[in-house]
C-alpha cells in the first residue's frame, strides 16, 4: 500500500475526535432520565422536524451506500442507479405509513416493531418472529458499516500487519460503543448533523470539481463502456434487465423502512407531523445519492483501476476502493481528509443507531417477554446499554475474522427476511383484519423460500422466475413478499371462516393525532 | 394546535393518488432507459430519474400541504 497521506490522515483524526467529544456531550442535550428506555433508546422523543431529518438521513445513507452504490455503477453500470427510484418510492410509504405508527406507539408507549406487533395482534409469537427477524437482519448491516470504515482507513495509507493492521477500526468502534453506551440515541443525532454536512460538501464537490477535470459529463460517458451505461433492452418472452430494476427498487423501498434502525429513527420523532414534514424533505438525500452513483462512472473515465499507485487498495478491497481512489486522485490532501471522514463518521451513525435498534428489539421483545416479566424502568435500560454493547462487538468480530463477502451476502439475505415482516407492520397500521397465525405461516415460508431462492442462485439479488413460458428476472425478496401475502390472506379468510378469536389493544382513534 | 385540521392530515385523502404517478415515472424502465436526449452531457437514464427526485419531493410536499389544512 501507498505511504500514509499525513495531511488527510491528521484532518481525518481531528474530525472524529470533534464527533467523539460530541458523542458524550450529548448525553446533555434535551437531557432526560437516561435510566429509561424510551429516554436511551428513542431520545425521549422530542426530536422536531430538522433534527429527525438529519437523523433519519444519517440513519438510512449510510457509509455503505456512499461506498457501495458508486462501486456497483464502477463495476456494473446503469443497474446501480436502482438506487434513484427505490428512494423516490420510499418516501411517500414513509408519509402514509409511519405517521399512523408513531401515533399508535406514541400512544402505547412501543419501542419496537415486536411491541406493536404484540399489542396489535396480541401474539408473542408473531412478535418474536418480528423481533428475531429485525435482530437478524440488522447484525450484517452493521458489520457492513466497518466496511465502509476500513475502505477509507485502507486509501488514508494506514496499515500493518496483524493486530497493528486492524487496531484504527478497533479504536473506532471502542468510542462509538462507549458513547452510544453513555448517550444513546442523542449521540448519533448529534453526530448525523455533522455527518450530513460533511457528506453534502463531499457530494457536491465531487460532482462539481470532477467533471470539470475530466471534461465534462459527455467525456465521461463516453469512456464508460456502452454496455454499462444503459440497462440492456428485454428480449423476446422475458422483462430481463427491465423487471429486475423496477422489483430491485421497489423490493429495496419496501425492506428499508421496516428495518430496526428506520423505526428507531422515526419514532424519535415529535410527531407524527414531524414525520410526515420529513417525508417531503428527504428526497433531499436522494438527490445527493443520485449524484454519488455517478462518481462510480467519474472512476472509470479518470482510470483509477489502471494507475500503479492504487493495485494494492484494488485488490484489497475490490470495487468498493473506486471511490477512495478517486477522492485521492482527483482531490488536494486536505480534503481528501474531508472526504474521508464523512465516509467514516458515515460509517459510526447508522452503526450506532442499529445497535440501538437491536438492543432495544431484545430487551423489549425477547427479554422482557420471556426472561423477566417484570424489570424496573432502570432495569430495562441497563441492559439493553450492555446489548448494545453486545452487538457492536459481535459486528466487529465478524468483520475480523470472517471474510466481508460473507457479510455483503448476510445483508442481502437480511433484506429479503426483513421484507416478510411488511404484512404484519405496514398493513397492521391501517387494518386488524389479517389474523396472526396466518400473518405467522406467511412470515416463515416467505423466510425460507427467499432464503432458498437466494442460496440457489449463489446469493444474487435477481431470482429468474419462469412463468407461463415467461422469464421474469426479479428481486428475490419481492416475489416472496408476494407469496407471503397471499398465504396471509388465504389463511386469514379460512381462520377467519373458522372464528378465530381476536385480540387487540390498540382502538382506531390511536391511529390520528 | 387545532387538532380537527390535525385529524385531516392523517385520514385518506384522494390526493394521495398522486403518489400513483411517480411510482409509474421511475418503476417503468422503457419510460427513460434511453441515452437521448442528453443533458450537459449526461444520458437521459440518468438526468431523467434525478430530475424526478426534485419531481418527488414537490409532490410529496404538495400533498402535504393540502392534507395539512
Amino acid at each position: 500500500m501507498h505511504d500514509v497521506n499525513w495531511v488527510a490522515l491528521s484532518i481525518f483524526v481531528l474530525l472524529f475526535a470533534f464527533i467523539t467529544w460530541l458523542g458524550f456531550a450529548a448525553a446533555r442535550w434535551r437531557k432526560g432520565d437516561l435510566d429509561q428506555l424510551h429516554e436511551w433508546g428513542l431520545g425521549g422523543r422530542r426530536f422536531g422536524t430538522l433534527i429527525t431529518w438529519f437523523l433519519v438521513g444519517g440513519d438510512l445513507y449510510t457509509a455503505y451506500t456512499f461506498v457501495a452504490v458508486p462501486a456497483l455503477a464502477f463495476g456494473a453500470g446503469a443497474v446501480a442507479f436502482f438506487a434513484v427510484p427505490y428512494t423516490i418510492v420510499v418516501y411517500p410509504l414513509l408519509f402514509l405509513v409511519f405517521p399512523r405508527l408513531w401515533q399508535v406507539c406514541h400512544k402505547h408507549g412501543y419501542i419496537t416493531a415486536g411491541d406493536f406487533v404484540r399489542g396489535r395482534y396480541g401474539n408473542r409469537w408473531l412478535a418474536l418472529a418480528i423481533t428475531v427477524t429485525g435482530i437478524v437482519a440488522t447484525m450484517p448491516y452493521i458489520a457492513l458499516q466497518l466496511v465502509g470504515l476500513q475502505v477509507v482507513l485502507g486509501g488514508l495509507g494506514v496499515s500493518g500487519s496483524g493486530l497493528a493492521a486492524d487496531l484504527p477500526l478497533i479504536i473506532a468502534f471502542l468510542i462509538l460503543a462507549a458513547f452510544t453506551y453513555s448517550s444513546g440515541l442523542r449521540a448519533p443525532a448529534s453526530i448525523a448533523i455533522v455527518k450530513d454536512i460533511l457528506i453534502y460538501i463531499t457530494a457536491f464537490a465531487a460532482v462539481i470539481v470532477i467533471p470539470m477535470q475530466l471534461g465534462g459529463f459527455g467525456k465521461i460517458f463516453a469512456a464508460v463502456p456502452p454496455a454499462k451505461v444503459l440497462l440492456a433492452v428485454p428480449g423476446a418472452g422475458t422483462t430481463g434487465a427491465y423487471g429486475a430494476y423496477a422489483t430491485l427498487a421497489l423490493g429495496s423501498a419496501l425492506a428499508l423502512l421496516l428495518y430496526p434502525h428506520s423505526l428507531t429513527a422515526i419514532l424519535s420523532a415529535s410527531s407524527g407531523k414531524a414525520v410526515r414534514r420529513n417525508a417531503a424533505l428527504l428526497p433531499g438525500y436522494s438527490f445527493m445519492l443520485g449524484l454519488l452513483a455517478l462518481v462510480g462512472f467519474f472512476a472509470i473515465a479518470a482510470g483509477v483501476s489502471k494507475l500503479p499507485e492504487f493495485a494494492e487498495g484494488f485488490k484489497q478491497f475490490g470495487n468498493n476502493y473506486a471511490v477512495p481512489a478517486l477522492f485521492l486522485h482527483s482531490f488536494p490532501s486536505w480534503f481528501v481528509g474531508v472526504s474521508f471522514a464523512a465516509i467514516g463518521i458515515g460509517a459510526l451513525v447508522p452503526a450506532a443507531i442499529m445497535s440501538i435498534a437491536a438492543a432495544n428489539l431484545y430487551t423489549r421483545n425477547i427479554h422482557c417477554e420471556f426472561i423477566n416479566r417484570n424489570p424496573t424502568p432502570k432495569e430495562e435500560a441497563q441492559l439493553a446499554k450492555w446489548v448494545s454493547l453486545v452487538v457492536k462487538v459481535g459486528a466487529l468480530v465478524f468483520i475480523l475474522f470472517v471474510p466481508t463477502k460473507y457479510a455483503i451476502y448476510l445483508q442481502l439475505l437480511g433484506g429479503i427476511w426483513i421484507i416478510q415482516t411488511l404484512p404484519a407492520v405496514v398493513f397492521g397500521a391501517y387494518t386488524r383484519w389479517f389474523n396472526d397465525w396466518a400473518l405467522l405461516v406467511g412470515w416463515a415460508v416467505g423466510t425460507y423460500a427467499g432464503t432458498a431462492m437466494a442460496v440457489a442462485q449463489d446469493l444474487k439479488p435477481a431470482y429468474p422466475l419462469k412463468l407461463g413460458g415467461f422469464l421474469l428476472p426479479g428481486y428475490t425478496a419481492f416475489y416472496t413478499l408476494l407469496l407471503n401475502l397471499a398465504i396471509a390472506v388465504v389463511l386469514t379468510l379460512v381462520f377467519n371462516a373458522m372464528r378465530a378469536k381476536r385480540v387487540d389493544e390498540t382502538v382506531a382513534s390511536d391511529y390520528y393525532a | 394546535m387545532n387538532t380537527a385540521v390535525e385529524k385531516r392530515g392523517e385520514r385518506w385523502s384522494w390526493w394521495y393518488l398522486l403518489f400513483l404517478v411517480q411510482w409509474a415515472a421511475v418503476l417503468w424502465p422503457p419510460f427513460y432507459n434511453s441515452a437521448e436526449p442528453t443533458w450537459l452531457g449526461m444520458p437521459f437514464f440518468y438526468w431523467y430519474q434525478l430530475a424526478w427526485v426534485l419531481g418527488s419531493a414537490v409532490i410529496t410536499a404538495f400533498v402535504y400541504l393540502v392534507t395539512q389544512r
